[in-house]
């Protein structure tokens, strides 16, 4: 029975059994619903839950192993001469899942009887051919013991199958006799679904946790995996970086982490003077209608894809700063450079310093600006003086936060900086950044066996761990300071 | 002056009227300030003004293609060999055969007009179609098979090129060097436009066409992405809408404050400002790698993305649902509501207009994010539309903002047009949401 299907039927099952506990819970307290310690939805939810839910879980838990269990069974059926030299059990394996398919599909085309399916031989008939004929192409002919692995393949998927609806159905069927049999007038029925309901709730909660887990854990294997094979101090201490799929590639981070700093370093020099000067204005300065037309306005900035910023960096800025100011100066003539990504990005980050800091000013106590007005100090001395030394903690937070969104940041590095990985200190020249490598060690083919493909996990643990730190001192500093005054 | 300032002057004391140097300067200070503070909300208005004219006015022309119409005959003893009609055999046909009766076609055309251009060239001719033009006319024809033996008015794309012309992209002394096209071609172009055979027009099938290869900007159109980025919107809306109420309601309605509920919110606070790239690497390593599923598949971009939104609805929902007023919650509890009641019937449908708001909110920052994509393989070049839901989601498919990507990183400059004009359309996506999004706040917000 197909997945589908079987969901369906335990979902039916638990709807006939919120009825059929509705009823029941009706008919035992006698038509009179007083006799009945919850109201009867109750017992229907109680019986539905019970059909439904242990049913679901292990048929969840059934689909997601089931595979593990027959492509190790099956594996160990290949033996070690049939892996021919140049190819790996992987690729057999690979080979072994697509014959399956294409008896599958045969059978479906009525090429073979089910029969013929699992009794065919490799050395009696072209089997090959035969999968031909109904649009399964193979690369090479079937070897008899992959043929051998691929019939036991179907067959233990079969009787996986088998399995599972028999198990999925006798636990819904189960569960709906026993929420009917546990229905009394003394039964509990709303404590236990409310327990029930609850269950869920943690369970969705926990899912914050496990995605985390799911990122440490992702991250940190092919990690230890990467370090196996390259050692760890050429890659944290490298200058060089030269990934080479041949082998004996230099894979430092040193260049990367540095085009990081440097972008992120002009992006911090073009947004926090913006952005502070922003909030300053909007919070000292503008009136309440200029203040509702401009700040959602900078906000839109926030709201932009960084796809669009990345192509304004490659369409507009990086030409522009190449034409009129690279090349005049003779600095360089890439449109792709530090300085393009740098100014993008600056721009990107404009409204995380000034809403987070426009925040901030606004915590200051209005006796703060009070007690400065009367002393006879302008506005702007007021500022100066008392507002941002109160407020320096929740900015330096704001930056800081903004400093690992930067660092993080990816599509407008990609089209803006360029993918060469050097160390210069000419903004005008192309240079590359973590996340840059991250996407290209990692995007089209792939081998996850070698050091140059693993070392984007390495990468991308770097680069949490950096931003993490970097989130986590700030909020520190943000909540200290904001505790300050309350 | 009068005397009696004349009297303070002499006595070093200055007017009140007018300011000592140091007020002068102070107050100088005082504007430059301000005028700091106006020039950097300037800048900022100025940036967002400039990226929007950018990528408007290079992607606007995006949604109009150069055509041409042509009278084009179709032979039976070319297209229809067997006689019969019958769309099988008639596939035997190839582009090749239909290209060859649509470039029969235009020549026929030109010599019917009688144009005459210097050194124009049978190739100049033949390359002067896009190369689509062939598989649209033999698609047009298999659909109806009836056409076979008269000759319709076909309207048929023009090469990218000859459509960059009339877009200011390519001009005369650039076709000289160009070997994708000729100056004949473009006169032939001129030629054809002054007898108002050849116009510019609205594109809609870069909406709805998948993507073309290299070598055919003029083709290359949305489709793909955008059922792609449908689907992977519903994978989100299904799955972060009710994990994420669900995780907002445990947490503010029901959790005890302990050592677990602390270190969920520790983490829901993380996962909001982790880069959305290691989102991307999350799922290549769980959700292809270990868990089987397909590379490209909308499905794993759908999980992906949900994962990256669960920390914008939480905070969101947890702010809706703050903001219902303690006195309603317990007066239902006055009145003998367990607190799953409570919650359920009262703190969460009035909650409902904030949630709604914060998870339209965290669509729209889902629906422009890229990075992650990249690395689950959205990227890859994919022709074919994927299937209705629910098995659709597994079929390969592309992404808007991946497309946009994709078609940065092609050689003909054709492809930065499509680029701005797909941004366009991801733009008008996200403006529409963000405006649904805001006026339910507006209609639905109460203030208590």
């Amino acid at each position: 029975m197909s997945v589908p299907l079987l969901l369906l039927i335990v979902l039916a099952l638990g709807l006939a059994g919120f009825f059929a506990g509705r009823m029941r819970a009706l008919s035992v307290a006698g038509g009179d619903l007083r006799n009945l310690h919850s109201l009867p939805g109750f017992y229907g939810w109680s019986v539905a839950i019970l059909a439904s839910a242990p049913a679901i879980l292990v048929m969840v838990i059934w689909i997601a192993v089931q595979p593990i269990v027959i492509d190790r069974s099956v594996s160990a059926m290949i033996p070690e001469t049939a892996i021919s030299d140049g190819s790996t059990r992987d690729l057999v394996m690979a080979d072994v899942r697509r014959i399956a398919e294409g008896l599958d599909q045969a059978v479906a085309a009525g090429a073979l009887t089910p029969d013929g399916a699992s009794n065919i031989r490799a050395g009696l008939s072209d089997v090959r051919g035969r999968l031909a004929e109904v649009g399964v192409a193979l690369g090479a002919n079937v070897s008899s013991e992959s043929l051998r692995a691929a019939q036991s393949y179907r067959s233990g998927l079969a009787a996986g199958r088998l399995g599972m609806t028999a198990v999925v159905l006798a636990l819904a069927l189960g569960g709906l006799g026993y929420g009917l049999a546990r229905i009394t007038p003394r039964f509990r029925a709303r404590n236990t679904v409310e327990l029930a309901v609850r269950m869920g709730l943690i369970l969705c909660s926990m899912i914050a946790i496990a995605t985390t887990v799911g990122i440490v854990l992702s991250m940190v294997f092919e990690t230890v995996n990467f370090f196996g094979q390259y050692p760890w101090q050429d890659f944290f201490f490298g200058i060089e970086w030269s990934p080479n799929f041949r082998g004996n590639s230099s894979l430092g981070v040193l260049p990367l982490l540095w085009g990081t700093m440097y972008v992120s370093a002009i992006a911090l020099s073009v947004a926090v003077p913006v952005g502070l000067f922003s909030a300053i204005y909007l919070s000292e300065y503008a009136g309440p209608k200029f203040r509702a037309v401009v700040k959602p306005a900078i906000e839109v900035l926030a709201g932009i894809p960084t796809i669009v910023y990345g192509l304004f960096a490659l369409i507009t800025v990086g030409p522009l700063l190449r034409d009129y100011i690279a090349q005049p100066l003779g600095l360089g003539d890439s449109g792709s450079s530090v300085m393009t990504a740098g100014l993008v990005m600056g721009v990107m980050i404009i409204p995380f310093v000034s809403s987070l800091s426009d925040d901030i000013i606004n915590a200051v106590p209005q006796s703060l600006r009070d007690g400065s007005l009367a002393l006879g100090a302008t506005n702007s001395e007021t500022i100066r003086q008392v507002i941002l030394p109160a407020a320096l903690p929740g900015i330096v937070g704001a930056v800081l936060l903004a400093a690992s969104r930067a660092i993080g940041e990816t599509m407008i590095v990609v089209l803006g900086a360029g993918a060469a990985a050097r160390m210069s200190l000419n903004p005008f020249e192309a240079m590359t950044t973590m996340t840059v490598k991250i996407v290209s060690q990692l995007t089209g083919d792939t081998d996850f066996a070698a050091p140059e493909t693993l070392v984007a996990f390495a990468l991308g643990l770097t680069l949490f761990v950096i931003t993490l730190a970097l989130n986590i001192v700030a909020l520190w500093i943000v909540r200290t300071y904001r505790e300050q005054y309350e | 002056m009068t005397d009696a300032s004349a009297q303070f002057e002499g006595r070093g004391r200055p007017s009140l009227r007018v300011q000592d140097a140091r007020t002068r300067r102070r107050n100088a200070a005082e504007k430059r300030f301000r005028a700091y503070g106006l020039v950097a909300i300037g800048v900022g208005i100025l940036a967002l003004f400039v990226l929007l004219a950018s990528i408007f006015g290079n992607g606007s022309s995006a949604f109009f293609q150069t055509k041409i119409q042509l009278q084009v005959p179709l032979e039976e003893k070319a297209l229809d060999k067997s006689g019969t009609r019958d769309p099988e055999a008639m596939k035997k046909v190839t582009t090749v055969g239909y290209g060859r009766v649509l470039k029969a076609a235009l020549a026929d055309l030109i010599a019917r007009e009688g144009i005459e251009i210097d050194g124009l060239s049978k190739r100049d001719i033949d390359s002067f179609l896009s190369k689509e033009a062939p598989a649209q006319l033999r698609n047009h024809v298999l659909a109806n098979p009836d056409l076979i033996g008269t000759t319709i008015a076909f309207e048929v794309m023009t090469n990218g090129r000859i459509d960059g012309y009339f877009k200011g992209r390519v001009s005369l002394d650039s076709a000289e060097l160009d070997s994708n096209v000729s100056p004949a071609q473009l006169h032939l172009a001129d030629a054809l436009k002054d007898r108002g055979l050849l116009g510019t027009g609205f594109n809609l099938d870069f909406l709805t066409a998948p993507d073309a290869s290299d070598q055919r900007p003029e083709a290359a159109g949305l489709g793909v992405a955008i059922i792609g980025s449908a689907y992977m919107m519903i994978v989100v809306l299904c799955l972060a809408l009710p994990i994420g109420v669900a995780a907002s309601i445990y947490l503010e309605e029901f959790a005890r404050k302990n050592w677990l509920t602390d270190l969920i919110e520790v983490n829901i606070a993380n996962l909001a400002a982790v880069p959305s790239i290691v989102f991307g690497i999350l799922g290549l390593a769980i959700f292809i790698n270990f868990a089987g599923l397909p590379q490209s598949a909308p499905i794993v971009g759908g999980l992906v993305l949900t994962l990256m939104t669960l920390p914008t609805i939480i905070i969101s929902t947890r702010a809706a649902l703050r903001a219902v007023p303690p006195s309603i919650k317990d007066a239902a509890l006055g009145i003998g509501a367990s607190k799953t009641q409570a919650v359920f019937h009262h703190v969460l449908p009035l909650a409902a207009p904030g949630i709604l708001t914060g998870t339209i909110i965290g669509l729209a920052q889902a629906l422009g994010e890229t990075a992650p994509l990249l690395l689950i393989g959205m990227v890859a070049f994919v022709r074919e539309y994927p299937g209705a839901p629910v098995e659709g989601f597994f079929d390969p498919a592309s992404a808007l903002p991946v497309q946009v990507y994709n078609w940065t990183q092609r050689a003909d400059p054709a492809f930065v047009e499509r680029a701005s004009g797909a941004i366009i359309v991801l733009l008008a996506f996200l403006v529409v949401m963000n405006t649904i999004a805001i006026v339910l706040r507006r209609r639905y917000e109460r203030r208590w």
